[in-house]
């Protein structure tokens, strides 16, 4: 039996991104060696942009359920995080326009990996067989690893793109060993036939606990949380800027996508005290880390690891699934948004070799450049959790689903680690805004690619903290149709 | 005692298994030269394999499909990793991962 047209439908985005990523591809031989790549990152972009209408395509109802046997899923969960993950490719592409050929590294495949990676990570959202899921995240993974050491020149990236690979395939390889076990304990690859075997049966194998253990150890480490964050601070510092603003929100927000289907939705054995230690010790370790670092890049790395830790506390909530599962993806849409802001703030501040990406070299910005200093303040607002940006709500509804599943102490350390991590955003504002500029050489004139990409994430951002009911809505019609139920 | 060493079932595959996966392990941490190192996470990987096509004796044909899938993937890796390895030899001319400290802290 041929898949059927719709089957088509349901993955219609990922061909959309597979098909202009190998267009890229081969387009990039036929240009010169000196003509500029401008023209493929505007392909690239234009690719995005259609298969965000793929997506909303597939968003209609009659399109929603299993593809190609059981493989996949349509729903409004992978609607959700596709939309995410493509919105984030898109703005990542933007801010390379001119990040590239200033950085001497104007290569079509650059632009051909955001879009194959973001095939990956779509993929991840929508996948419910482990098999796929397995793919998918490879995918992903892979096109991270180069991506990160694209300055393939300076020392600093390639070392980055080292460290990310040999700790990612390491991390890899404890996930599929769980995956290979669940396989062993379940009999079966389906995210929902394993959920049902786990749910029913009255014994529960012990092979089950060290699977679950070990994906969450895999997957660990794909989202950046304690303790499994060793590798976060040193890739973020040496990659380019804006593929950090890509590898720093969208896989983690596929990974965090697996993690839900995996882990928390199929009821798997004592997920929770994992994942509540695993909050406690992000959001420590990363705003602890976070104060201590001069490096803005690096700051910012650390701080990572803090919201993934406020993430794992939505998840520790997910017992009352409304509540818990639909923060999760409020959160991750809007940590999204405001780090692709503030890293594409980073990538056109950071100059040749990314010289400036010392806290020091923002001193007087808000008098040298007015409006990106604005910019990159509100995004910084927004990761404290200031009303009226985005990360207000999205904290809110985190502490407050908590709340509502009697989390109290969970929530009185999210909340302490809140008022610390503080701190360490404001002292970048402060820094801005009462310091006397280092140099007083301009700040090179803001051009159309990077200004776009500020102003998609400012305006997701503005609109996440304005008007979060219509997402709140969507993310609330998702954990009643995971599982089928 | 002299059958469960004539007769080999479904556990000692998996016992097998789970010592390659430990060796693969404790040389990443403990190798210094890159190039080991990623040969231990190949034998991780294949002991994944080899638990899989354990459990398709038990389970059907999921497990060996899955495998191949694997092995794909592992060369693919394979390709990338060495590429990022040569990339950062030509920086660096050192393939030690104690001298892979510039980022740190």
């Amino acid at each position: 039996m041929p898949p059927s047209s719709t089957d088509y439908v349901r993955i219609l985005p990922e061909i959309v991104l597979a098909v202009w990523g190998m267009a890229v591809m081969f387009a990039e031989p036929l240009l010169g060696p000196h003509t500029s790549r401008k023209g493929l990152g505007v392909f690239a972009a234009l690719g995005c942009l259609l298969a965000l209408g793929a997506t909303v395509f597939q968003a209609q109802p009659a399109y929603a359920g299993f593809g190609f046997y059981n493989m996949l899923r349509v729903d409004h969960f992978s609607v959700f995080f596709h939309c995410v993950v493509i919105l984030v490719a898109l703005s990542t592409t933007l801010m390379s326009l001119d990040y590239l050929p200033a950085h001497k590294i104007d290569k079509g495949e650059y632009y051909a990996l955001i879009l194959l990676g973001a095939v990956g990570m779509c993929l991840m959202s929508s996948a419910v067989e482990l098999v796929l899921i397995f793919i998918a995240l490879e995918i992903s993974s892979i096109a991270s690893y180069i991506l990160a050491g694209f300055r393939r020149h300076s020392a600093e990236s390639t070392e980055s793109a080292m460290k990310y690979f040999l700790l990612g395939s390491f991390a890899t390889a404890f996930f599929l060993y769980g995956v290979a076990l669940l396989f062993g304990a379940t009999g079966s690859t389906n995210v929902f036939r394993i959920a049902e075997v786990l749910n029913t049966s009255a014994h529960i194998e012990p092979l089950a606990y060290i699977a679950v253990a070990l994906i969450f150890t895999g997957l660990g480490f794909k989202v950046a949380c304690a303790p499994f964050h060793i590798w976060t601070p040193d890739v973020y510092e040496g990659a380019p800027s804006p593929v950090v603003a890509f590898m720093s929100t969208a896989p983690k927000a596929a990974a965090f996508a697996v993690l839900i289907r995996l882990v928390i939705d199929t009821a798997s054995p004592n997920w929770f005290w994992v994942i509540w230690v695993a909050a406690v010790l992000s959001m420590s370790v990363g705003n602890l880390g976070a104060i201590l670092q001069s490096n803005i890049k690096r700051m910012l790395a650390y701080s990572s690891i803090a919201h993934a830790g406020y993430l794992m506390v939505a998840f520790a909530s997910a017992s009352n699934r409304e509540l818990g599962i639909s923060a999760a993806m409020f959160y991750s849409a809007a940590y999204a948004a405001m780090n692709v802001g503030a890293f594409a703030v980073i990538s056109h501040m950071a100059g040749s070799h990314e010289r400036f990406s010392s806290i020091d070299d923002y001193a007087g910005l808000g008098r040298r450049s007015p409006a990106l200093a604005a910019a990159l303040t509100f995004f910084l607002l927004s990761l404290i959790g200031i009303p009226i940006t985005g990360g207000f709500f999205a904290k809110f509804y985190v502490f407050s689903a908590a709340l509502r599943t009697h989390l109290i102490w969970l929530t009185l350390i999210g909340l302490v680690n809140s008022g610390m991590g503080s701190y360490y955003y404001l002292r970048v504002i402060v820094k801005m805004y009462m310091n006397e500029p280092r140099t007083t050489a301009p700040v090179p004139p803001v051009r159309l690619g990077v200004g776009l990409a500020i102003a998609i994430s400012l305006i997701a951002t503005l609109w996440l903290g304005v008007w979060p009911n219509a997402i709140l809505h969507y993310t609330q019609g998702a954990p009643t149709i995971l599982a089928g139920k | 005692m002299l059958d469960a060493l004539t007769h080999i079932g479904t556990l000692h595959y998996l016992l097998v298994a789970a010592i390659l996966f430990l060796i693969g392990m404790i040389g990443v941490i403990t190798r210094r030269n890159v190039m080991i190192i990623f040969m231990c996470i190949e034998l991780m990987l294949s002991a994944v394999n080899l638990n899989l096509l354990a459990f398709s004796r038990l389970w059907g044909l999921h497990g060996q499909v899955f495998a191949l899938f694997i092995a794909a993937d592992a060369a693919a890796e394979a390709a990338v990793g060495l590429g990022i390895l040569i990339a950062f030899f030509r920086n660096r001319t050192t393939v030690n991962v104690d001298e892979v400290d510039l980022l740190k802290w």
